[in-house]
């Protein structure tokens, strides 16, 4: 299932959005509950699947999601599930073993997605490559309005949207970036930002999202309230914050280049000779050498020809830093692998993909 | 070397635990550290953290029976899970909620968008005072002074009836 979304070129991880050299993609989704219905923890399973079959026949009205995929969960097998959550189309919670009737649409480009019976019954996202906040938000907008015509929504005039979690009532909105911070990391500067932005009420995460750890200096900012301000004033705050960030960034990588060349130099070259040489790495030493090659393309110091590509060397990292998953790798070789299998693979996709020889 | 916990697959990977203050070293499989990586994320979780926002300020024991009439959720349950039942628990828990929601979100109101549906029966959407101030000092930035004095009127008009409201309660 989804094998066509491994030849998708336009989406989020094309980086081809605006600015993408240090914010790889934008994301807003919505949290939304249908009236007359407990929410999800409370609901039964006849009325979870009547949820269910409402959105099955209501996706199709939706001028910007109606020829996408509807897909029930137990329709997942699990290798399925990974690979949407590695492609950051499902969450966790969703996929999580249990009976529930849960499901999710997918729009063809993978920009929008609705997650069917999750913690609210609907949490539906558009996704994009690049500092491209507004235009998400403008999409998601649009589609929470059509579908606000075909469904009632749980709202009250003095909360907004009501929602399983007091944490996201209000808008039911949260939007976040996902900033690709080499030289903050390197620089050390990195933990005094995080502590700034937890004092004011930004969260921060890994590239997986709840729960995980920053991989390939990848760092996910998000707005933690959600009540008491527009959708656009959450909006807003955000791209102050992370223009902020890119701003101190940017500072970090001059520092380097100006003081440490020699030291980033060597960093990025040596950073290609494993990813093209290696047998055998694991997803984290892989994410690591790509994101420091990735500072290496954005600097300079390597050009798309010495990744023997004539253009977009960038692309080709940014779909890298997804494929060499575990579940992708799998669902490339069309086959089950355990963790050492999936390192010689992963080692080998790398290998072909970088220009390195495979005798 | 092999796995501390399955003693089946060699040891690959190392963790450090601390467990009722003594440091403890395991060398396990990358399987069994998958389980522990599990376990940990499952250990906490977001509700743990409301759960303990929601400690502070609550007296009663009859209070913590509290159930929700709708959907059954009692205020024992949503402490421990973190989630509410339904639409209506917003109404039944509300005394502990406004409490939390300031905690969270600095703010009790919404001053979003509303549905579409709604919209059309009623197509004022209510401004807040908030609002108001803060388009406000936008406007004193921008120079736009016309515009300045109309928000001024409104927010003085609002902040009027509010406070006609309060004092009749």
């Amino acid at each position: 299932m989804f094998e066509y979304f491994l030849t998708n070129k336009n989406n989020w991880l094309s980086a081809k959005g605006p600015e993408s050299e240090i914010v790889f993609s934008s994301r807003v989704r919505l949290a939304r509950n249908l009236e007359g219905f407990p929410f999800t923890l409370q609901a039964n399973s006849i009325q979870k699947k009547e949820i269910l079959s409402k959105m099955q026949n209501v996706y199709k009205e939706i001028g910007k999601i109606k020829g996408g995929a509807f897909v029930k969960k137990e329709e997942l097998s699990s290798i399925d599930g990974q690979f949407l959550l590695e492609r950051h189309l499902v969450s966790k919670e969703l996929i999580a073993e249990s009976e529930d009737s849960k499901g999710i649409i997918i729009s063809n480009d993978e920009r929008i997605s609705i997650m069917i019976n999750e913690e609210d019954h609907l949490r539906m996202q558009v996704i994009t490559s690049g500092f491209d906040l507004k235009n998400c938000w403008k999409i998601l907008d649009e589609i929470d309005n059509d579908l606000s015509r075909k469904l009632k929504f749980s709202f009250s005039p003095e909360l907004g949207y009501l929602t399983s979690c007091p944490t996201n009532v209000g808008t039911g909105l949260r939007a976040s970036c996902m900033l690709h911070l080499p030289a903050l990391v390197l620089t050390k500067r990195m933990n005094k930002i995080l502590e700034l932005l937890a004092r004011i009420s930004f969260t921060t995460r890994g590239l997986f999202g709840e729960g995980t750890q920053a991989l390939g200096n990848f760092f996910q900012i998000s707005n933690q309230v959600s009540l008491g301000l527009s959708e656009e004033e959450l909006i807003d705050n955000l791209i102050g914050v992370v223009n902020q960030i890119k701003g101190q960034e940017i500072d970090a990588r001059d520092t380097l280049m100006k003081k440490f060349r020699p030291n980033l130099e060597d960093s990025v070259w040596r950073a290609l000779g494993i990813l093209r040489n290696s047998r055998l790495i694991t997803t984290k030493e892989a994410l690591g050498h790509l994101s420091t090659l990735s500072l290496g393309l954005d600097l300079d110091i390597i050009k798309d020809t010495d990744l023997f590509v004539k253009e977009d060397g960038k692309g080709l990292i940014n779909s890298l830093f997804i494929i060499i998953q575990p579940a992708h790798l799998q669902k490339i070789e069309s086959k089950s692998l355990k963790g050492a299998q999936r390192d010689y693979v992963r080692a080998e996709i790398l290998r072909n993909k970088l220009g390195g020889k495979n005798v | 070397m092999l796995c501390d916990i399955c003693h089946k697959n060699p040891a690959t990977v190392h963790l450090t635990e601390i467990i009722n203050d003594k440091v403890v070293e395991m060398h396990v499989c990358q399987a069994c550290a998958q389980n522990k990586a599990q376990e940990i994320n499952q250990q906490l979780s977001i509700s743990d953290f409301l759960g303990g926002l929601l400690d502070i300020g609550e007296k009663k024991t009859k209070e913590q029976a509290l159930r929700c009439p709708s959907c059954g959720l009692s205020y024992a349950d949503f402490k421990k899970k973190g989630r509410l039942g339904c639409s209506t628990c917003y109404t039944t828990f509300k005394h502990f909620l406004t409490p939390l929601l300031k905690k969270i979100h600095s703010a009790t109101r919404h001053a979003g968008k509303t549905p579409a549906s709604i919209e059309r029966v009623a197509p004022v959407r209510q401004v807040g005072v908030e609002q108001l101030k803060r388009a406000l000092e936008e406007a004193i930035k921008t120079e736009e002074y016309e515009e300045a004095a109309k928000l001024r009127d409104k927010i003085k008009e609002l902040e009027k009836k509010q406070n006609k409201k309060t004092s009749n309660k």
